[in-house]
């Protein structure tokens, strides 16, 4: 061969090279700026302290009080339905039946939604046509459900998590060894029965991952709860389903954009921003590696 | 018939080996199955409640028509004194909570001339050049978020799709173990970066250092927001480039370092255009990705709703005009509908992008690799 194809060659894959060791600097700056930018602000108090002066100063426990409790209301909802599916597309569906195969488009298409249209469902389907139907059965047509709270923006929010819980599981299912399906029907233990002692233990830590990676996707999106529940600022903390409640990353996104002087809150901004990517970061981590383990456990 | 069971206390039957009725077992595969239907369930749902709330503009346009000519015409006098005052900001007309509205929306109801007679979202309307929601003359001109939203796509698959699938390439042939072991987790975990930390990073940081590399005016443009698009876009053209380039069968690149290919020969002359469907598919989905993101285009693009070729002028695009003005419009009224269309039109494309992606696409790598291409 030539030389000069041996140092094309050397150009090429240097330059896939250098494209990957880039995507990992861009992930190393942001998480460095964000840390240096935010670390001196943050401290025990800014996580456990009210915001105070129209949030000009103070903490961020309302906003991380209302993160919480989304993750929490949506993972009640997700979990429990993100697993049934998985398992019928695994135990009770056939692999090439047209109904799992539409199952499974369906999860895929419901994944690649854009955000900001679950944020408009939730808007016409929870808040309108739910939450106003109810109000008008039950309240004679006093506004109470018919308006953003943070019931309906869990709810929005656990359909865009849905499919997260549905792929993790699916694939935590699949590592449950077929022999011991076998061996749990063989000796008379029916399909159910076999399901809820075998399957469903078997595949707890992939109902794991797919939780945490539920959270993390809830914990970070910001656009479905934009007009379904998320509140700028809130002297109390939500103590009713029918409540608003604030948000970290829209206090984010509020703080940075839209607040009177930008350039005062900024380091409260950059704290914001830190707690919002450490949780995310982590809770990420975490399935990464529990999932890396799975994958062992697999081959 | 057979003794040797009997003898043992129990009989074998063709009835008592027919599996048994059990009220659980039917109970739960039918609760399953039913669970299952779901996520198809909340996808008809979606697609038919976004589109029944953008609906009344196609009714008022059929019921209006006469009116709506009339209309059209004062506007096009009127419409040159407004121009340059309400460009994306008059948003503090609607300081009314959501009660208010409410309320407002059963008052416009009862007197249905007051909304119709002073909005004309008409198609003609909707094809305009200008988009001017708040004004007291409002035109819902589609265009110019049509220019701004395709312009910061193609900005962001300018820098996110090279990057991405380069380096699929890199961390599917030439990495050694351990550095894949980096490279695919990290990306994993930049997947898991909230949009809106990407944007703050864009707004906060990004803004200003690329305005003192280029030294244009406006610190928030199409440049600085596409780029940070490329950022939540590189993670899924990563993970799907990677997966079609490791699905490419082994035997293809044995036969090409048997032949004497060199390493890199075999990964850009076989092994990338083996992966090809797989790797258009994974451009679609970043494309689908980018087109809707919300979070990084309200925040680092300026919203300005702008028609130029210009990359560092401001943009609006389709998702971050339903994120910016939803919270404030009047339930009910035409701007309302308008966002709601916009919606449909965002669902819409983005189903199909990904209808694209998966039948295409999948059935012709499946032929591909099984040796069936003509």
């Amino acid at each position: 061969m030539s030389k000069q194809k041996k140092i094309a060659g050397g150009l090429f894959i240097g330059l896939t090279a250098f494209s990957a060791v880039l995507i990992i600097a861009v992930i190393v700056i942001l998480l460095v700026v964000i840390i240096i930018g935010g670390k001196g602000t943050f401290s025990w108090e800014f996580l456990t302290s009210f915001p105070e002066d129209g949030m000009m100063k103070g903490g961020i426990f309302p906003a991380i009080y209302g993160t919480a409790l989304l993750v929490l209301i949506m993972s009640v909802a997700a979990v429990p339905f993100g697993t049934i599916t998985a398992i019928y597309l695994t135990e009770y569906a056939h692999e090439k039946s047209i109904l799992a195969q539409t199952i499974r488009f369906a999860v895929r298409t419901l994944a690649t939604v854009p955000s900001i249209i679950f944020g408009l469902f939730g808007l016409g389907f929870f808040i309108k046509f739910v939450g106003g139907g109810m109000d008008d059965a039950f309240l004679g047509g006093h506004l109470k459900w018919g308006q953003p709270n943070i019931l309906w923006a869990s709810l929005t929010m656990s359909l865009l998590t849905l499919p997260v819980v549905i792929v993790s599981v699916e694939e935590a299912i699949r590592t449950v060894p077929r022999e011991l399906r076998e061996a749990s029907l063989a000796l008379g233990a029916t399909k159910w029965e076999t399901i809820k002692r075998i399957v469903i233990p078997g595949s707890r830590s992939g109902i794991m991952t797919g939780t945490i990676l539920a959270v993390s996707r809830g914990a970070g999106e910001v656009a479905p709860i934009l007009f379904t529940g998320a509140a700028y600022y809130l002297a109390t903390l939500p103590t009713s389903l029918s409540d608003q409640f604030m948000n970290l990353g829209y206090h984010i996104y509020i703080m940075a954009t839209q607040s009177a002087n930008v350039d005062q809150t900024l380091p409260i901004q950059f704290a914001t921003t830190m707690v919002l990517l450490l949780l995310t970061f982590t809770l990420n981590l975490a399935a990464v590696i529990i999932r890396s383990r799975l994958r062992r456990k697999a081959k | 018939m057979d003794n040797p069971i009997e003898n043992r206390g129990f009989v074998f039957t063709k009835e008592s080996l027919r599996k048994k009725f059990r009220w659980s077992e039917f109970l739960s595969e039918k609760i399953i199955t039913g669970v299952a239907f779901l996520s198809i369930t909340i996808i008809i749902l979606i697609f038919f409640f976004v589109f029944k709330e953008s609906l009344p503009i196609f009714q008022t346009r059929k019921k209006e028509v006469a009116k709506v000519e009339h209309v059209q015409k004062q506007e096009q006098y009127g419409g040159e004194s407004d121009k340059g005052q309400t460009n994306s900001s008059g948003q503090e007309q609607y300081g009314v909570t959501t009660k208010d509205t409410m309320m407002i929306e059963n008052q416009a109801r009862g007197a249905d001339t007051v909304v119709h007679g002073s909005d004309q979202a008409t198609f003609k309307s909707l094809t305009g050049k200008q988009w001017l929601p708040v004004s007291d003359n409002p035109r819902y001109g589609l265009i110019p978020l049509f220019v701004g939203t395709l312009k910061i796509t193609l900005i962001a698959m300018l820098f996110a799709a090279p990057i991405a699938i380069l380096a699929a390439l890199f961390s599917a042939s030439f990495a050694p173990y351990w550095m894949r072991e980096i490279i695919k987790p990290a990306i994993e975990l930049l997947a898991g970066f909230p949009s809106v930390v990407i944007g703050f990073f864009a707004l906060m940081v990004m803004a200003s250092f690329f305005q003192n590399i280029f030294g244009y005016d406006g610190r928030l443009n199409a440049f600085v927001g596409g780029v940070a698009m490329a950022m939540a876009a590189i993670p899924i053209i990563f993970t799907i480039t990677e997966d079609a380039l490791t699905a490419v069968p082994r035997t293809y690149t044995e036969a090409s370092l048997a032949l004497g290919a060199t390493r890199w020969q075999t990964a850009l002359f076989v092994t990338l255009p083996a992966a090809t469907p797989g790797i258009f598919a994974a451009i679609l989905l970043g494309v689908g990705r980018v087109f809707g993101e919300t979070m990084i285009a309200l925040m680092a693009t300026g919203n300005a709703a702008l028609i130029s070729v210009n990359p560092f002028e401001s943009v609006r695009t389709l998702a971050a005009t339903i994120g910016a003005e939803m919270a404030e419009v009047v339930f009910g009224d035409t701007h309302y509908n308008v966002l709601f269309l916009i919606g449909s039109l965002l669902f819409i494309f983005n189903f199909s992008l990904n209808a694209l992606a998966e039948f295409y696409v999948k059935g012709k790598l499946v032929k591909r690799f099984q040796g069936k291409q003509s």
